[in-house]
């Protein structure tokens, strides 16, 4: 079935004209009929839309257009709901924005149109982007595919949930303290946040800018060198991208891991992670041993304080940005008597309960007389997180760790408290912290019930390339990635 | 660091959210937890050590001072709730 390639798979198949882009997309929308009223990944698809576009690449197809120039050229690809696309509707998965409409194009789906995407979907997620199982979304959960009474991760739950169960070749996500790499985990894909500046975030409704990045979530690690390779680099329109040059991903995958140097940072091993995840791991450990692979303990000391630092610095950033909601320009408006009120109204009636909670923490920390004790200790201890990693790349070339302590949770589990569930995210966040790229990949499952557990590799800034050439050649000698949920 | 005198009211107000009274008990409850666990960066000891803003080697980034295509007016407009003459309309500001 067609629906069942991976992006790769399918790339062959159009290039060699075996199959249609339009026959591509509409198995993707058969597939999505047939499953996502379990699944709940999408919060809307244009249907028109995407066959529309798929019959543009068809035309371009038939008069010799190439995958050499354009990757993705007729291959669809979803996107999570916070990617403005001209003339559609983004909503964050938040009632706050209304029936807005997108009036331009962001540089990430500028970049996956150029090399030839088909882009469709608005996959669901964590009301902007602040959660860990899209149970915050203000239209309902996504549903694991593994096992539909569990989380599919979040906050880009739904992407990771749509690749899982074979609804679409590539999903576009956000990571701002795990929510690419932790969904990956959960839902058995892979998922990579790359280096803080590799990717732009113009056209990306911002949750905390000094963390958030753009990233693939797929089926295998080569289909993530593919879409990242379409996404990277510098942009005028962010000034944070940084202008260096982007290597060929793809093709700088393959090879072992022969002098490849994994560190083993002892303080993520700590009491808590779940017998069945920390079996998986080792093994995994082992097994880029057995590729080649040298491990290295490494100490990362300030690991325990990373938690705490991201969720001052994360809330204080979307404080500030989520400001831009307040019912004048765009999105829902409550109406009051005056503006403040009218703020108020809006506000308190278009964020759900966890948005207002980080917004509220935010605006703490950053208020008279708590500034420095909050948000600059904050901040000086993010300096010595980042020191960490600094340290140990210095004798290592990536880190291994696991991706979360347990596998996916039932829905409901945590929704009562929230400090609980910002403590399960506490192995992929000191990343956004440092600045620096992860890849969540998987690397076995429980027994009862049958869940993927992830295996998260991070890499030195801008070392994706490595960072994908180690997580391909461990991908490549285990049987992970080529199970599927049953649906 | 002090979350004694955490006043969620003083706080959802700075904040521009209207909160509701059964609302508010449960995020002064749920944010008193956070605040206790966010305490355990007092433990370090961060003298001498600088802020870390954000991870890009990048400071001052400019561009020319050049015109460049914007959206037109009526699609910058398109998604505001009230609007009138080409304006956004907005309750009335002073007496």
């Amino acid at each position: 079935m067609l629906h069942e390639l991976t992006l790769t798979g399918l790339t062959a198949k159009l290039a060699a004209r075996e199959v249609s882009s339009r026959e591509a997309m509409q198995a993707c929308l058969d597939r999505i009929d047939a499953v996502d009223d379990q699944v709940n990944a999408f919060m809307s698809i244009d249907r028109d839309d995407a066959l529309g576009q798929a019959d543009a690449v068809d035309a371009a197809l038939a008069k010799g257009a190439t995958h050499a120039g354009q990757p993705l050229l007729g291959v669809p690809v979803s996107l999570k709901d916070l990617f403005c696309v001209k003339g559609q509707p983004v909503n964050c998965s938040s009632k706050i924005l209304g029936d807005f409409r997108s009036p331009y194009d962001g540089t990430v789906v500028r970049k996956l149109r150029d090399a030839g995407a088909v882009l469709f979907g608005r996959m669901n997620m964590d009301e902007f982007a602040m959660g860990s199982s899209t149970e915050n979304s203000a239209f309902g959960r996504s549903n694991n595919p593994w096992d539909l009474e569990r989380v599919p991760g979040g906050s880009s739950g739904g992407c990771a949930a749509a690749v899982a169960a074979q609804e679409c070749f590539g999903s576009i996500g956000t990571d701002t303290g795990g929510s690419i790499r932790q969904p990956a985990a959960l839902c058995g894909c892979v998922g990579l946040k790359p280096t803080y500046g590799r990717v732009s975030r113009y056209g990306v409704v911002a949750f905390a800018s000094s963390l958030d990045q753009v990233g693939p979530l797929t089926r295998d690690v080569r289909d993530s060198a593919t879409l990242l390779g379409a996404m990277a680099g510098h942009d005028p329109h962010d000034s944070t991208s940084v202008p260096t040059e982007v290597p060929d991903y793809v093709a700088e995958l393959g090879g072992d891991l022969k002098g490849t140097k994994l560190g083993l940072p002892k303080e993520f091993l700590i009491d808590g992670i779940d017998p069945e995840v920390r079996a998986a791991f080792d093994a995994a450990v082992k097994q880029c041993e057995v590729l080649g692979a040298e491990i290295h303990e490494v100490s990362m000391p300030h690991t325990e304080y990373g938690v705490a630092t991201y969720y001052i610095v994360a809330t204080a950033e979307a404080s500030a940005n989520l400001a831009r909601f307040d019912g004048i320009r765009y999105g829902d408006r409550v109406d009051g008597d005056d503006p403040f009120s009218l703020y108020c109204n809006t506000r308190g009636q278009g964020f759900g309960e966890e948005v207002k909670r980080r917004i509220i923490l935010g605006t703490y920390v950053l208020s008279s007389g708590y500034y420095d004790a909050y948000y600059l200790r904050a901040q000086k201890v993010r300096t010595l997180i980042k020191r960490d990693f600094e340290q140990a790349f210095e004798t290592v070339d990536a880190l291994i760790t696991p991706t979360v302590p347990a596998a996916a949770f039932k829905a409901g589990e945590k929704m009562d408290d929230p400090l609980q569930m910002y403590l399960s995210d506490i192995f992929t966040i000191s990343c956004n912290l440092a600045g620096t790229c992860g890849i969540s990949l998987p690397c076995g499952f429980t027994s009862d019930p049958k869940l993927p557990i992830g295996l998260q590799l991070l890499g030195k800034p801008f070392g994706e390339s490595q960072l994908l050439q180690i997580a391909n050649a461990y991908e490549q000698a285990t049987p992970w990635h080529t199970e599927r949920a049953v649906l | 660091m002090s979350d004694n005198d955490f006043d969620i009211q003083y706080v959802a107000n700075l904040a521009r959210i209207a909160l509701l009274p059964e609302q508010e008990a449960r995020l002064a409850a749920q944010l008193g937890d956070i605040l206790g666990y966010v305490k355990k960066l007092e433990e370090l000891d961060v003298t001498g050590v600088e802020p870390m803003a954000h991870a890009v080697p990048l400071a001052n980034v400019l561009r020319t001072d050049e015109v460049q295509p914007s959206i037109p007016q009526e699609a910058a407009l398109a998604n505001a709730p009230k609007q009138a003459n080409g304006l956004f309309v907005v309750p009335k500001i002073v007496e």
